[in-house]
């Protein structure tokens, strides 16, 4: 059970030149006319698997062309991917595959948020070097994808560029969905909401978590005074311009023992948002940190979860469950579970083999410390109601 | 490694807390419902109220959880839970953006039934002196698409509207060339007994979408009992319409209502299962109501309401049982006030709001021109009360009936919001002005609440509703589905 790897080092950089960063799409070997942001994938399978010769990228320029070579690890690089390299550390990091359904693109380490359950903790640098890295890889991404992501960190510490981004993404990819996780507090600023509605890109939604609808209880978790209120407020003024919001709430033992109470309030008081998604705990970063404080077995806010859910769809709010195994679900609210653990770090156990709900399951996180309830185990039927 | 803070460096300060606007009612003994200005509500101990009241409030508690959940209180540097109460308070209100949707044309006073519930019928066949004219009729659809609402519903009524179809078959093709030119959408109703239904007047309600409603008081005793017509066969008829109906129209096409007597009182589950057998959407366990011939033949006095409560409870319970069972079956009545409980939408239903919906939300056209605020001011009218008439048709148009200075005080004097008793109930954010009805009952507009049968009823049923979404799960999920 692990991961894939999306950001290590490559083997070696060979090649005259080798400074700064670069942002390339694989093309074949044979590819006619490759474009100046175009790599050749070199990948035998045969050979690769013999492990005599590592998979290598190929970058033309002058005086000579460059080589990254690159360990199995990144053996799933596929034609059509695009990465970018630091040449002179050799760090490389998997921006975008082709094939993937979970293409998401970190947008900083930066954070006003200090979550105690975050799996991406926030590192306090400059690191606006990936804003232009995004830039130039989406030019190299495929239109035909149906969705990416940006996430953080929190985007909006650097607005004006999110913003900029978000406008390239409308022109150069119209026809993919752009899904943006931020706390919501930058859009209290009328300033930052109306610039955000003033892309008008055809298919944004920006996700934003709530933990609970007790100012001091969600403070507590992001570990911010202030921010209840500056995310609530966020969030009225993005629906005032008619942007899509989905919610998210994250549970673990601070925020599940009362997810019924904090669906009533969202059903009485946010219940224009598009979507909620109430979302299992991914046991990683933080999280890890915070186990002894954090873990709850989702077997025992099952039913909770399950009245949560009756609520919110009650009230008529789009509704889902994510990262949560069918087993440890009320069957009343199966068909609100979703297939939501990107595919690089989803992951199922030996056991569910023999499970009949395992094609439509979510699995289980495979990053981090994964922690396993004591209620999983295969379900011999599987009825989606 | 991270440095985390704990729980208490982000509580907040009893100094810095103030109560935000809440009413409170007695449930039992040591039990309150306590609810803001949009009708969020809790249940509490006297000692919680008594400190809730007092802002004596230990952040960690559970008691301040919910009391910032259910927007009882806030901090005072916090804008946005007033900006919540705020945008709620108006969708709640949004009803006042749509004044007078539903115009209702009573086309003739006659009636084959001689109901003694009736509040107005007349058995006259005397056609020149009951019947709405055309002239009239034309004259009562342009007043209805001068009114703002884009979305309007045309309701024929009677006595019995099929005496006089041919006024219906008349009026609908010029309602609806009328309101196509005013960029407006019209439905139509027709209220019947059904009595009369041929096929022809189905075909003309299928071919112009009209709905019927109708009445059935529970199975063909206790129907033909409350509802006398020559022959006696009033229930045969309207079970043979309903099912006809239904066939030809579709089943969402004819809905039924009954109307409760002493003689319903021990009958709640054969009503509920006459409707059950014919496959009708729901239920709309009615009140009898003070007007018309109801008070002439002291109908109205044979049963007081907690009589009336008692049925309706036994009706409920009986209903969520069915529910239970897998059948979405609701009772109507519940589902607005649930709509009105656990959603800010706001509902047309013009004895749920205030401003109340006299004239506001619906204006009765009467068979001679005469225009009321409501049905049941019509029916005060033929009682010899003329409080609740706005005008003539022959004279008026939608502002001098909208603006009249008699509408404008009654819907004035009678505002939950502040009037007596109301302005200080815990359900006053669920409940409605009601001042025919007070009118009719006490003389006055606003009226004595602790004297009023409306209010009795209507904290009855909302207590019960409180204690079945605090205290039954399985019955509180069926409720909040009805709320949809």
């Amino acid at each position: 059970m692990k991961p894939l790897v999306l950001s290590g080092k490559a083997r070696a950089v060979e090649g005259a030149g080798a400074a700064g960063r670069r942002v390339v799409r694989l093309v074949a070997p044979a590819t006619r006319q490759p474009g100046p942001s175009d790599a050749t994938l070199l990948k035998s399978t045969a050979d690769f698997e013999a492990a005599s010769q590592p998979l290598s990228i190929v970058i033309s320029g002058q005086p000579s062309p460059l080589t990254i070579r690159l360990g199995e690890e990144f053996g799933y690089l596929q034609i059509g991917d695009v990465i970018g390299v630091h040449l002179p550390s050799g760090r490389v990091r998997t921006l975008y595959r082709r094939a993937s359904r979970h293409n998401t693109f970190l947008t900083t380490e930066r954070c006003n948020h200090y979550c105690l359950m975050c799996s991406q903790p926030p590192k306090n640098v400059d690191d606006s070097w990936i804003l232009d890295e995004i830039a130039k890889a989406l030019p190299l991404v495929d239109p035909a994808t149906r969705s990416i992501g940006f996430t953080g960190g929190e985007p909006l510490l650097d607005w004006r560029r999110i913003v900029e981004l978000i406008a390239q993404a409308r022109d150069l990819l119209p026809d993919t969905a752009l899904h943006v996780l931020s706390n919501g507090r930058g859009f209290a600023s009328t300033e930052i909401a109306d610039a955000w509605a003033a892309t008008g890109h055809p298919n944004l939604t920006v996700g934003i978590p709530i933990y609970a609808a007790v100012d001091c209880l969600h403070d507590y978790v992001v570990q911010a005074r202030g921010a209840f209120d500056e995310t609530v407020l966020g969030i009225l003024r993005l629906k005032e311009r008619r942007q899509r919001v989905e919610v998210r709430v994250v549970l673990h033992s601070i925020t599940a023992p009362r997810i019924v109470e904090t669906a009533a309030w969202m059903a009485r008081n946010l219940p224009f948002v598009d979507h909620v998604a109430l979302m299992g705990l991914e046991n990683t970063g933080f999280a890890i940190a915070n186990d002894a404080l954090l873990w709850i077995d989702p077997v025992d806010y099952r039913d909770e979860l399950a009245r949560a859910v009756d609520i919110l769809s009650a009230a008529r709010v789009r509704t889902s469950i994510y990262n949560l195994p069918y087993c440890v679900l009320a069957p009343r609210v199966w068909r609100f579970a979703v297939q939501s653990i990107s595919d690089w770090k989803n992951a199922y156990l030996p056991q569910c083999e023999r499970c009949a709900a395992k094609s439509s399951c979510a699995g289980f996180f495979s990053t981090g410390r994964p922690k396993q309830s004591r209620a999983i185990e295969p379900l011999q039927e599987f009825d989606l109601l | 490694m991270a440095r985390f803070q704990p729980a208490d460096a982000f509580r907040v300060k009893r100094d810095d807390l103030e109560l935000l606007p809440f009413r409170f009612e007695r449930l039992a003994a040591d039990r309150f419902v306590v609810s803001n200005v949009v009708g969020d509500m809790a249940t509490l101990s006297g000692v919680d109220l008594r400190r809730l009241s007092n802002l004596d409030l230990d952040p960690s508690e559970p008691l301040y959880a919910l009391a910032a959940e259910k927007l009882l209180v806030r901090r005072k540097d916090s804008p946005v839970i007033l900006q919540l109460l705020a945008l709620r308070l108006r969708s709640r209100m949004g009803f006042l953006q749509h004044p007078s949707q539903l115009h209702i044309l009573v086309v003739t006073l006659r009636c084959e039934h001689s109901c003694p519930y009736c509040q107005v019928s007349r058995r006259s066949v005397d056609r020149e002196l009951y019947d709405m004219s055309f002239a009239t009729a034309l004259r009562a659809v342009d007043v209805a698409l001068s009114s703002p609402s884009e979305h309007l519903k045309l309701e024929f009524q009677g006595g019995e509207p099929l005496l006089n179809f041919d006024l219906i078959r008349q009026v609908v093709p010029v309602a609806r060339e009328r309101s196509i030119a005013a960029g407006k959408t019209v439905q139509f109703v027709i209220t019947s007994n059904l009595a009369l239904l041929t096929d022809e007047i189905l075909d003309f309600c299928k071919v112009n979408e009209i709905l019927l409603s109708t009445s059935l008081d529970g199975p063909a005793d206790l129907h033909n009992r409350n509802r006398p017509r020559p022959g006696g066969n009033s229930h045969a008829l309207a079970v043979e319409g309903i099912r006809r109906a239904q066939e030809l129209l579709g089943a969402d096409r004819v809905g039924a209502l009954m109307t409760t007597t002493q003689a319903s009182l021990n009958r709640v589950e054969d009503i509920v299962d006459e409707y059950l057998r014919l496959g009708l959407d729901g239920i709309f366990l009615r009140p009898l109501s003070p007007y018309g011939f109801a008070v002439k033949t002291k109908q109205f006095y044979k049963y007081d309401g907690r009589v009336w409560l008692d049925f309706y409870e036994r009706g409920l319970r009986y209903i969520l049982e069915i529910n239970k069972q897998g059948r979405h079956f609701p009772e109507f009545y519940t589902s607005l006030l649930m709509r009105r409980m656990l959603t800010d939408r706001p509902t047309g239903y013009v004895d749920l709001r205030s401003p109340a919906g006299i004239g506001l939300g619906a204006l009765v056209y009467n068979y001679d021109g005469k225009v009321f605020a409501s049905d049941e001011g019509r029916m005060l009218a033929e009682m010899g009360d003329r409080t609740f008439e706005l005008g003539n048709l022959s004279s008026d148009d939608y502002a001098s009936l909208i603006l009249s200075d008699r509408l404008i005080d009654l819907v004035d004097q009678s505002l939950t919001q502040c009037a007596p008793q109301c302005s200080t109930c815990a359900f006053e954010p669920l409940c409605g002005a009601d001042p025919v009805y007070h009118h009719a009952t006490q003389g006055d507009p606003v009226g004595i609440k602790p004297l009023s049968e409306f209010c009795a009823r209507q904290k009855g049923i909302m207590t019960l509703l409180v204690r079945l979404l605090e205290e039954s799960p399985e019955d509180a999920a069926i409720l909040r589905r009805w709320a949809r």
